[in-house]
C-alpha cells in the first residue's frame, strides 16, 4: 500500500514552569484510502498530534512525511502551500468565514491555489455542495445556515482542492446523531470511492468503531493501533 | 490572481465593518483636508505678504548715502604710517544728496543684458501746507507709467487716475493719510513747501494707500521734472535708480558690481528684505508642523482600528492560515485594508480640502492694508494635493503595517485550540 502520511518518533514538549512531555515517541503511517480514527481521553495529546500532522504546529522533534516528502523543517510558506493543496480540514466548530457566502467559503482555498479558472472553481464548488445536499444554500451567508449544514460546507471546502488527506478534529463533536451519521457516511464514501485518506480525532465511540482503523492514545502515547 | 483574492478579502472585511472603516477613513479625510486647507491658505497669505513687499522692492536700488569718507585727508599724507594721529568728531562732508555721475550709471545699466527695467526717482523732503497746518512731506518724483509696469504702483491707487501724473504738469498723488488730515480731495490744489521755503501749488489727481500708515501720512508722488524743480536742482539730478533684473537671484552680485564700479551705494532685494524672508519661512514651517501632527493623529486612529479589527478577526486569520494562506498573505490582507482606507480617506480629504479652500477664496476679506484684495488669498497649488495623497498613503501604510505584522505572526493552533 501507498503511505500518504508517515510519522516517525514524534515528541512534543510544552514549555512552562514544569515542561510537559505531551507526545512521547509517536510513530505510525496512514495508507491511501484508509479511514483512521484517533481516540483517547481529553488531554491525552490527540489534538496536539493532529495539529502537528496538519503542519500548523512546527514545534516538535521527529519526522513527518506527507506523500513521502519530508515536511519537518520546511519554510512556513511551503507548509501553507501543502495545507492548501494536499490537506483538507474539518474542525469541530466548522470555522467558516462569516462575511462570505457558503459558495465563497468553499471556493476560497481553490482561489488561493490559483490553478483553475474562477468559473471552473465555481462549478466544482457547486458540484461538491450538490453531492453534500446543500447546493440550495450556496448563496446564503455562512452564518445563516444550521450547524449540520455548516459542517457539510466545511467538508466541501476541505474537498475543493482534491486533497489526498482529510483531517478532522472532532468533526461530529457538536452535531446531533442524524447529522453525525450523515457526516460519517460522506467520509466513508470519500475514502472508498475517491481513495482519500482520512484521519479523524473523535470522542464518538460509534464513529470510531466504524472506521477502518482505530488508534487509541493515552498520556501522549499510542497504546493501541 | 493571488493579489485579487487578497484585495477581495480585504474589501469584504472592510464592508462588514462599515462604521469602523468609515471612522478610520474620516480620520485620514480630516487630516488631509486640514493639511490642504492650511497649506493653501497659509501659502496664499504668505505670497500676498511677499507680493506686498517684493512687488514694491526693486531688485537693486542705487543711491548715494551720506557717510564719513573712509580715507580722510590725513591718511593721504606720505608719513601717515609713521605717526599716530587722533581726530575727534569726524563729520560727513557736505555734498549733494543725488547720485553723482547718474548719466554714466544709466548708460552702463542699459548695456547690461540682465537688466529688464530701470526707473529713476527724485526724492525730496518738504512740507504740505494748508492754512496753519504743516505736515512733513516725502515727495517722490517718478515716471509713473514705468513704475506701474515694474512695481504695480497703480494697485495701491485707491481713488482717481494715476496716469494723469504723466499727462499733466504740476500734478501730485498723495497718501490717503495726507488727504484726510488736510481735508483735500481729488481735484484740489495742495501747497508743497520745499526746505528752502519756496511754495509750489500742485493738483491732486489720485489718492494712494500702501497699507502702511507711516507712509500714507507722508508719501506723495509727482513727476520727475516737478520733483527736480521742487528740489531746485537740474534735470540730471536723481536720488535713486532702481533696477529690475531678469532673475531676482542675480541681484546681490549685480549690486556689488555697481557699487564697485561707480562708488555709490547699491542694495539688493535680499538684503532689503532679510527679516521678511525669515518670517515667511517660519510661517511655512509652522504650517508643515501642524499638518504633520494632524496626519500623525489620523495615523494613530488607523493603527487603533486595525489593531481592534485583528483581534476581532483572530478566528478568520486562523482559518485562512489553516486552509493554506501564508502569513504574508494575511499580512497583505490587513495592509491592503489600511491602504484602501488611506486611498478613500485621502481622496475624500483632497475633495473636502479643495471645497473648503474654494469657500475661503470666496470669503470677503477687505482691509485697508490690501486695497486690491477683496477675498481671502488661497493658493491652489497642485503640489499640495499630490503631496497630500502621498502623505495619506504613507501614513496609512505605516499604521496598517504594524498590526498586519502581528496578524502575520498569529499561530492558528493557539486560536483553534482555544475554542
Amino acid at each position: 500500500m501507498n503511505p500518504i502520511l508517515q510519522v516517525k518518533n514524534i515528541n512534543k514538549y510544552f514549555d512552562g514552569a514544569v515542561p510537559f512531555h505531551a507526545l512521547k515517541d509517536i510513530s505510525f503511517s496512514v495508507n491511501q484510502g484508509e479511514m483512521v480514527s484517533i481516540m483517547g481521553k481529553s488531554g491525552c495529546g490527540k489534538s496536539t498530534l493532529l495539529y502537528i500532522l496538519s503542519t500548523m504546529d512546527t514545534q516538535y522533534t521527529g519526522e513527518l512525511y506527507i506523500q513521502n516528502q519530508l515536511i519537518t523543517g520546511q519554510t512556513p510558506d511551503f507548509l501553507a502551500h501543502i495545507r492548501n493543496q494536499h490537506i483538507g480540514f474539518v474542525f469541530q466548530f466548522h470555522y467558516l468565514l462569516p462575511e462570505f457566502t457558503v459558495l465563497d467559503n468553499v471556493m476560497l482555498p481553490a482561489l488561493k491555489l490559483g490553478v483553475k479558472s474562477k468559473e471552473e472553481i465555481e462549478g466544482n464548488a457547486l458540484k461538491h455542495l450538490e453531492m453534500l445536499g446543500i447546493k440550495d444554500q450556496a448563496l446564503k451567508l455562512s452564518t445563516m445556515i444550521s450547524g449540520g449544514q455548516k459542517q457539510r460546507v466545511a467538508i466541501a471546502r476541505a474537498l475543493i482542492n482534491e486533497p489526498t488527506l482529510i483531517m478532522g478534529d472532532e468533526p461530529t463533536g457538536n452535531l446531533d446523531t442524524k447529522n453525525s451519521l450523515l457526516v460519517f457516511d460522506i467520509f466513508k464514501e470519500l475514502s472508498q470511492e475517491k481513495k482519500l485518506s482520512l484521519l479523524i480525532v473523535t470522542h464518538d465511540e460509534d464513529f470510531a468503531n466504524k472506521c477502518d482503523r482505530k488508534i487509541i492514545m493515552e498520556d501522549g502515547k499510542v497504546i493501541r493501533d | 490572481m493571488g493579489f485579487n483574492l487578497i484585495i477581495k478579502i480585504a474589501i469584504k472585511h472592510l464592508f462588514t465593518r462599515v462604521k469602523q472603516s468609515a471612522v478610520a477613513a474620516l480620520g485620514v479625510t480630516f487630516g488631509i483636508a486640514a493639511y490642504i486647507i492650511l497649506m493653501s491658505f497659509m501659502t496664499g497669505l504668505n505670497s500676498l505678504l511677499d507680493g506686498m513687499i517684493l512687488d514694491r522692492t526693486p531688485h537693486v536700488q542705487v543711491y548715494n548715502e551720506s557717510k564719513i569718507s573712509a580715507i580722510q585727508p590725513i591718511n593721504q599724507w606720505e608719513h601717515d604710517k609713521e605717526v599716530m594721529h587722533v581726530i575727534h568728531s569726524v563729520q560727513p562732508q557736505q555734498n549733494v544728496m543725488g547720485i553723482q555721475n547718474a548719466t554714466n550709471i544709466l548708460q552702463y545699466l542699459q548695456s547690461r543684458k540682465e537688466v529688464i527695467g530701470i526707473t529713476k526717482q527724485v526724492a525730496v523732503n518738504g512740507y504740505f501746507i494748508t492754512g496753519a497746518i504743516q505736515l512733513p512731506a516725502l515727495i517722490n518724483g517718478v515716471d509713473i507709467i514705468k513704475e506701474n509696469d515694474l512695481y504695480n504702483l497703480g494697485d495701491y491707487v485707491v481713488e482717481g487716475n494715476f496716469k494723469h501724473l504723466a499727462e499733466m504738469d504740476n500734478a501730485i498723488i498723495v497718501g490717503v493719510g495726507v488727504a484726510e488730515k488736510m481735508g483735500k480731495k481729488i481735484g484740489d490744489v495742495i501747497i508743497v513747501n520745499n526746505i528752502k521755503g519756496v511754495q509750489f501749488p500742485l493738483k491732486i489727481v489720485a489718492l494712494y494707500q500702501s497699507g502702511m500708515a507711516e507712509l500714507d501720512n507722508r508719501q506723495a508722488y509727482t513727476s520727475v521734472q516737478t520733483a527736480q524743480v521742487i528740489a531746485g536742482l537740474g534735470n540730471s539730478y536723481f536720488t535713486n535708480i532702481n533696477v529690475q533684473l531678469t532673475d531676482m537671484l542675480l541681484a546681490p552680485q549685480f549690486a556689488q558690481d555697481i557699487a564697485q564700479i561707480f562708488d555709490v551705494s547699491a542694495m539688493d532685494i535680499q538684503t532689503a528684505n532679510a527679516q521678511f524672508d525669515a518670517g515667511s519661512s517660519v510661517r511655512n514651517l509652522i504650517s508643515y508642523a501642524v499638518s504633520f501632527t494632524l496626519l500623525l493623529v489620523a495615523g494613530f486612529g488607523i493603527y487603533n482600528i486595525l489593531n481592534m479589527m485583528i483581534y476581532e478577526k483572530m478566528n478568520d486569520i486562523a482559518i485562512l492560515k489553516a486552509i493554506g494562506f501564508s502569513g504574508g498573505d494575511v499580512k497583505w490582507i490587513f495592509v491592503s485594508q489600511a491602504l484602501i482606507i488611506g486611498i478613500f480617506g485621502g481622496l475624500l480629504g483632497l475633495t473636502l480640502g479643495y471645497g473648503v479652500s474654494v469657500l475661503i477664496a470666496h470669503t470677503p476679506f477687505e482691509v485697508d492694508s490690501f486695497p486690491n484684495i477683496k477675498t481671502y488669498p488661497v493658493n491652489f497649488n497642485p503640489d499640495f494635493y499630490i503631496l497630500g495623497i502621498i502623505f495619506a498613503l504613507i501614513a496609512t501604510f505605516l499604521a496598517g503595517y504594524l498590526p498586519a505584522k502581528k496578524a502575520e505572526k498569529i499561530d492558528p493552533v493557539d486560536i483553534i485550540r482555544g475554542q
